[in-house]
């Protein structure tokens, strides 16, 4: 698919816009529809529009199975570690109120850490699930 | 009568579909027919939680200045969730279903009992 | 203070850690420490409710019913020093078998599917958010899946399918009832349910809810006629990935059973208005006497032992049945014991496959001479698994006898004959064991390791010891019973 000069010129425009808006509906999650599960689907998308067009092994250049499985793991982690720094700091686990000044703005800051958590567990997850997929020996 | 069907219909809909997914499921040989009738089935679900959900004049549940009434956020919650879930579930399904290939060299149920049968 | 919080986060922090390290062992020695840590929180937990009461624990400080809470009382702490115990013991003796069965690259994976699965089926158990019973089920799932599906043989993958097939239909059918229960009430607190029933009990869509519910748990418990999968799923798992199961997942299935008919629903309305015993009491004579009639005729022990498990589910289910307070002692004395002596089981048929590797019972002819300690386990495990004292086994039988004695006497002989049965399947592993001659061409088979021979008899003499000083279970099952049927 690399030769078709259509899908080529077509990728190298909407792949940067694809990762962009990705980053936008994780980032607007609490003002509009959104959040983590949605933008790192749609983030994941759009690396595997790069390894469709251009192979699989280009894709790997740019995120590794092994960068994937890791950032799987630290994304769960970012969740978990965000519940335990409430607990560590005088409330519940998962209490975002005692994580900044007043409460408000703790809730700001717990929702932004748990949904980059979440978007960058599934982001990872789908990509592994992909790479697995292709690169599975009949 | 009618209003039997034309106040409840997203009940319909959603009974339908569930009863479409689990005839799949059921019925298919194929391994991965069987996954899509599960995914089926499990999106009946989804349309019978979102579906409640739905306040009467009610807008999407995100606050903004000028609207006072506003559909139920939970259930959109709990079918977030719950669409992972279904997510997850076919990607565990699918990958059991592509080893199964490469063992039998065949994804259909039947074939692989027959197989299993002449083994013994 | 943060007891009820830190029994789930544990395990389900160690999970990812145990994605990234490296080496095997490693991981195999994260995951006991982890699964020990689980069990002194769990011990901590008993001892907690035992002097307090009840525990409530809010997550994110939202108040019940607005947000989540975690509710331990006697039969969540009952239910959870279980798992933690049966997921200790089987980690400890685990690691040599493991690296024979499961392929190396696979290690740190299994650990890790080990502790999701661990940390859904604490999560089960410690909720009181009927939506987070969903999530957690749903999290239990899928690691099982997985970890049956590493099995040895090709069978496991088919195997694993057909669970995955039918164990989402299940949890989808709860996950409708939770939809229809939410839709009449508004929120999702087991509690707040319970206080609003009266008012919407006679609602069409609130029986629509309950049949949900009971298909879904039945099928999660693999009570006749929803039990196909268990059958393939114990057989052709990893060895202690069947000890696991066998000793654990069905008897969450049973937990939430009780948490669903009795503390959500309610006594009266389970039993009396939609008439719950009149379904559950054919379901289980039948389950009783179908699976121990198949098991006899089982070439496979692994096989015959899973058989003999939809069996045990029939007497554990009998007890509920009887809707008094003794056939739920009863019901729950069973659920402990018999994951002790089940998981003991289990774990003599992975001493046996780490041995000979295989589980078929004709190449197990004359074993008792090369492998005695494991063929004495099995022998004490098939006494506990009978019913004679003094195993904890008898235990369980003298209390469904006396349970079912109350309503009538022809069923207390039903339970006799049954157990009669269990005579005949346990005596033709027994005698394949002691008296026939070994096959020719069967070596004396590689010696098991001491943690692994340990582990299991460490779980034979705790079959043997809760037969002898039953206090402890008695008394746990007694609270409980007392908390949901008070």
């Amino acid at each position: 698919m690399k030769k078709n000069p259509i899908l080529r010129e077509t990728s190298h425009l909407l792949i940067p816009a694809i990762l962009l808006f990705a980053l936008y509906v994780q980032f607007h999650g609490d003002y509009g529809p959104g959040g983590g599960f949605q933008a790192g689907v749609i983030f994941a998308s759009a690396i595997i529009l790069y390894a469709l067009l251009h192979g699989v092994k280009s894709a790997e250049q740019v995120v590794s199975l092994n960068l994937a499985k890791t950032c799987a793991a630290c994304g769960l982690l970012l969740y978990a570690g965000v519940g335990v720094v409430g607990m560590l700091w005088g409330g519940n686990y998962l209490d975002f109120n005692v994580l900044a000044d007043n409460p408000i703005d703790g809730q700001h800051w717990g929702i932004l850490l748990i949904e980059l958590g979440v978007g960058l567990t599934v982001a990872s997850v789908i990509l592994a699930i992909f790479y697995a997929f292709t690169k599975f020996k009949k | 009568m009618m209003s039997l069907i034309t106040d409840l219909y997203a009940y319909w809909i959603s009974v339908l579909l569930m009863m479409v997914g689990l005839y799949i499921v059921i019925d298919h040989n194929n391994l991965f027919k069987k996954l899509i009738g599960l995914n089926i089935f499990q999106t009946s679900v989804f349309i019978l939680f979102i579906s409640m959900g739905k306040v009467d004049q009610g807008t999407a549940p995100i606050l903004k200045d000028g609207f006072e009434t506003f559909s139920n956020p939970l259930p959109h919650v709990l079918i977030l969730t719950a669409i992972v879930v279904s997510i997850a579930t076919t990607a565990v399904g699918l990958a059991l279903v592509v080893s199964i290939n490469k063992y039998y060299k065949t994804i259909n149920e039947s074939e692989i009992e027959a197989i299993e049968r002449e083994q013994e | 203070m943060h007891t009820p919080a830190l029994q789930v986060i544990i395990p389900l922090i160690a999970a990812p850690l145990c994605c990234l390290l490296p080496k095997s062992r490693l991981a195999w020695l994260f995951t006991t420490l982890v699964s020990l840590s689980t069990f002194a929180i769990s011990v901590l937990l008993v001892w907690q409710v035992h002097s307090v009461g009840v525990i409530d624990y809010e997550m994110g400080s939202w108040p019940a019913p607005l947000g989540i809470k975690y509710h331990i009382d006697s039969l969540s702490a009952f239910i959870l020093i279980l798992i933690s115990a049966i997921a200790s013991i089987t980690l400890l003796g685990a690691r040599s078998i493991i690296e024979q069965e499961v392929s190396h690259r696979k290690h740190a994976l299994f650990y890790t599917a080990f502790l999701l699965c661990l940390t859904g089926l604490l999560g089960i158990v410690a909720t009181n958010d009927a939506f987070n019973v969903f999530v957690f089920l749903e999290i239990s799932s899928l690691s099982t899946y997985a970890l049956i599906a590493m099995g040895r043989n090709r069978k496991a993958l088919m195997a694993a399918y057909e669970y995955l097939i039918m164990g989402t239909i299940g949890a989808t059918f709860i996950l409708i009832g939770i939809g229809l229960l939410y839709m009449q009430t508004g929120t999702l607190n087991m509690f707040d349910l319970h206080d609003r029933m009266p008012i919407i009990g006679g609602f069409n869509s609130v029986h629509a809810g309950f049949a949900f519910f009971t298909v879904g748990i039945f099928l999660k418990l693999a009570l006749f006629p929803l039990h196909q999968w268990l059958p393939n799923a114990y057989t052709f798992a990893p060895s202690m990935v069947s000890v696991f199961l066998a000793a654990t997942a069905t008897k969450v299935a049973l937990y939430l059973l009780y948490r669903v008919f009795y503390t959500v629903f309610g006594f009266e309305f389970s039993f009396s208005t939609l008439h719950l015993g009149a379904v559950l009491l054919p379901l289980s004579i039948v389950a009783i006497i179908v699976s121990s009639l198949i098991a006899i005729f089982q070439s496979d022990v692994k096989r015959l032992l899973a058989y003999s498990s939809l069996a045990q589910i029939g007497y554990m289910t009998l007890g509920v049945s009887l809707q008094t307070q003794a056939g739920l002692i009863a019901s729950m004395i069973n659920l402990f014991n018999h994951a002790f002596i089940k998981g003991a089981l289990f774990m003599c048929l992975a001493c046996l496959a780490y041995s000979i590797k295989t589980t078929s019972c004709e190449h197990m002819a004359g074993i008792a001479k090369t492998q005695p300690w494991v063929a004495a386990a099995f022998v004490v495990g098939g006494i506990a698994l009978i019913g004679l004292p003094p195993t904890a086994g008898f235990i369980s039988k003298w209390y469904i006898v006396l349970a079912v004695l109350e309503t009538s006497w022809w069923l207390a002989i039903v339970v006799v004959l049954t157990s009669l049965l269990a005579v005949v399947y346990v005596w033709r592993v027994v005698e394949q064991m002691y008296l026939c001659h070994p096959i020719d061409n069967i070596q004396q088979g590689t010696p098991v390791p001491m943690m692994l021979l340990s582990c299991t008899w460490v779980m034979i003499f705790l079959s043997v010891y809760f037969g002898i000083d039953n206090r402890f279970p008695v008394r746990m099952a007694t609270m409980a019973a007392e908390v949901l049927m008070p």
